[in-house]
């Protein structure tokens, strides 16, 4: 793609004054997907604000109710145990993703032979679904017919879905097994556009292999650290399939995380009200961490953004 | 160039052990839809099947498996085909049309879009399906996955056409090119990578999309493959050949696309996630 524009190009294109004037036939292209976004994406997100202060048992009218399904959300013990559990997950596979995904990000921007193969191999459990993979994990990790009673492994042979500690373990293994390979590309191509001089200059001094990690590698990689770890944090607040299928929230509410929680109220104990409070919390907590995490990028997220725009 | 970026044995170490942790699964699912249920349990779980059969691939297929195939197709191309179509003439607009007031708001609408979160709202999702009366049918699975491949498209691909020469788009019109006539026979072909990208990107997301259909359709014939992988499981039961067989028979779709389209995905996500 950077291809399509020589450098003179962009000269031009940055002096070239804005067209305001034609703007208003062009207008009518964005209808389509205007209407479309409008009507399936903005409208829900108003519309489970707007439910959360009604009460709706899924079959009968929707009543306006005030603040009932926000103190019957709030009030729920379980609530707190579905933000604790949503944040444990997400600390510990963001302390399991980062160092990893840092570490091969640097083992695959150096050169070597099949570093090619590896990085499409890498790729792979990014293609399957949640499903399918918290199926197999499943049937691998049976305590009666899968590969650790097969093998008499002790570590293996564990009852992993029906032990909190262990199902939040195998959950946070699970995530990262999934999403480490697209944060490991990540961190290759930064880790690729750190400037050589760097370490040119570092060896100079005298620099060895660990130093010019901790010295030059990371702090070059701060800002993709952010970017990271911000796709990690939403990632994480909105994990559904997973869980749905590896534990459904079990056992008993250990891997209940806040969009299990709110299925679980909406849609099985039919609870459409504070469902939506909670739908609503979902929201304000992912705007809140990204909010926070741009702040510790010093910006620059908001530049790049405001420079796409 | 790139003489400092040497091979060291540690990072080499993890990252072959990466790849086994990476593969064994996979492995393993693969080695196991091959087994008989009676040699699953006696061999070594991790040893290639005596005598493979494809008994459990057949009864997948039995079991619906070609119906939930086509349901994902339907919903995938019925659902990409017409999201990267008008995120496409939508990005053309906000492109050209740079300057108008109007068109910046849409554009940082659609920016909004990418915080949303689909979970967050799928409860008034399924209210107006059900309101419009198409719960559980495919479309309704389908306006949705529309609606949320737009946001992403419309930043990817606005991004690939403001890299199109503006002397280009300024020929066309005094050539007496319409706009419509300039996104087809100019901006369509230049950025044909692009919509290759978004496409194999948004067909992933919803070919493996598995909320959307688990709260909006209910009966069988409905059901796309996530889901219909999820309710295997449970006909199935301690059956784990079956299971992994069809683990593997929906899978294989994906490695194949994978195999055909994994440059442009990799360099296409690449560019998208640098700018």
């Amino acid at each position: 793609m950077t291809t399509l524009a020589p450098p003179a190009v962009r000269v031009s294109k940055s002096t070239a004054a804005p067209g305001g004037g034609r703007g208003g036939s062009l207008i009518w292209f964005t209808v389509p997907a205007l209407l479309i976004f409008t009507a399936f994406g903005i409208v829900p997100l108003l519309g489970v604000l707007a439910l959360s202060f009604t009460t709706w048992d899924n079959i009968g009218p929707i009543q306006p109710s005030g603040l009932d399904s926000w103190t019957a959300a709030l009030r729920d013990p379980d609530l707190l145990n579905s933000l604790w559990v949503t944040f444990l997950i997400m600390g510990l596979s963001w302390l399991v993703q980062t160092p990893m995904s840092v570490l091969l990000g640097v083992f695959l921007a150096a050169h070597f032979r099949y570093r090619g193969l590896l990085a499409v191999l890498y790729f792979v459990p990014l293609l399957l679904s949640s499903s399918a993979i918290a199926i197999t994990y499943k049937a691998l990790l049976d305590p009666n017919f899968g590969a650790g009673a097969q093998l008499g492994v002790p570590f293996l042979n564990q009852d992993w879905l029906g032990d909190p500690v262990l199902a939040v373990g195998l959950l946070v293994f699970i995530v990262s097994w999934q999403y480490i390979p697209f944060h490991t590309l990540i961190y290759q191509g930064a880790v690729r556009a750190i400037p050589q001089s760097m370490y040119e200059a570092s060896l100079i001094d005298g620099a060895g292999r660990i130093r010019q990690f901790f010295s030059i590698t990371l702090p070059q990689l701060r800002y993709t650290i952010v970017t990271s770890s911000t796709l990690m944090v939403v990632g994480s607040l909105t994990l559904f399939d997973l869980i749905w299928v590896l534990t459904a929230g079990g056992p008993g509410r250990a891997t209940e995380a806040l969009a299990v929680a709110m299925y679980k109220t909406g849609f099985q104990a039919n609870l459409m009200g504070p469902a939506s409070a909670i739908a609503v919390i979902l929201v304000l907590v992912g705007l809140t961490l990204s909010q926070i995490l741009r702040r510790l990028g010093g910006g620059r997220g908001d530049e790049s953004q405001q420079e796409g725009v | 160039m790139h003489r400092i970026l040497r091979l060291n044995w540690f990072g080499g170490t993890l990252g072959w052990l990466w790849l086994l942790v990476v593969m064994l699964p996979i492995y393993w699912v693969v080695i196991t839809s091959f087994k008989t249920q009676a040699n699953y349990f006696i061999t070594n779980t991790f040893a290639p099947p005596a005598s493979p059969t494809l008994d459990n691939y057949r009864t997948v297929i039995e079991n619906g498996f070609v119906q939930y195939f086509l349901n994902s197709v339907i919903v995938t191309a019925g659902a990409v085909i017409p999201a990267v179509a008008v995120a496409f003439m939508a990005s053309y607009a906000i492109v050209r049309g740079a300057g108008n007031r109007w068109l910046r708001s849409i554009n940082s609408l659609f920016l909004l879009g990418l915080a949303i979160p689909l979970q967050a709202v799928v409860i008034p999702v399924y209210l107006i399906i059900i309101r419009m009366q198409m719960y559980d049918t495919l479309a309704a699975i389908i306006l949705p996955s529309i609606a949320f491949a737009i946001p992403l498209s419309v930043l990817v691909l606005a991004n690939f056409i403001r890299d199109v020469p503006r002397e280009l788009f300024e020929s066309m019109r005094v050539d007496g090119a319409s706009e419509w006539g300039t996104l087809w026979r100019l901006a369509f072909p230049l950025t044909r990578p692009a919509l290759v990208t978004v496409v194999i990107y948004n067909a992933l997301s919803i070919w493996n999309g598995f909320i959307l259909p688990l709260v909006l359709t209910q009966s069988p014939q409905q059901r796309t493959m996530p889901l219909a992988l999820w309710t295997y499981q449970g006909e199935f039961g301690i059956n784990t050949p079956a299971i992994a067989a069809s683990v593997t028979l929906t899978t294989v779709p994906i490695l194949i696309a994978y195999a055909v389209g994994r440059r442009q995905l990799l360099s296409g996500l690449t560019a998208g996630f640098s700018r």
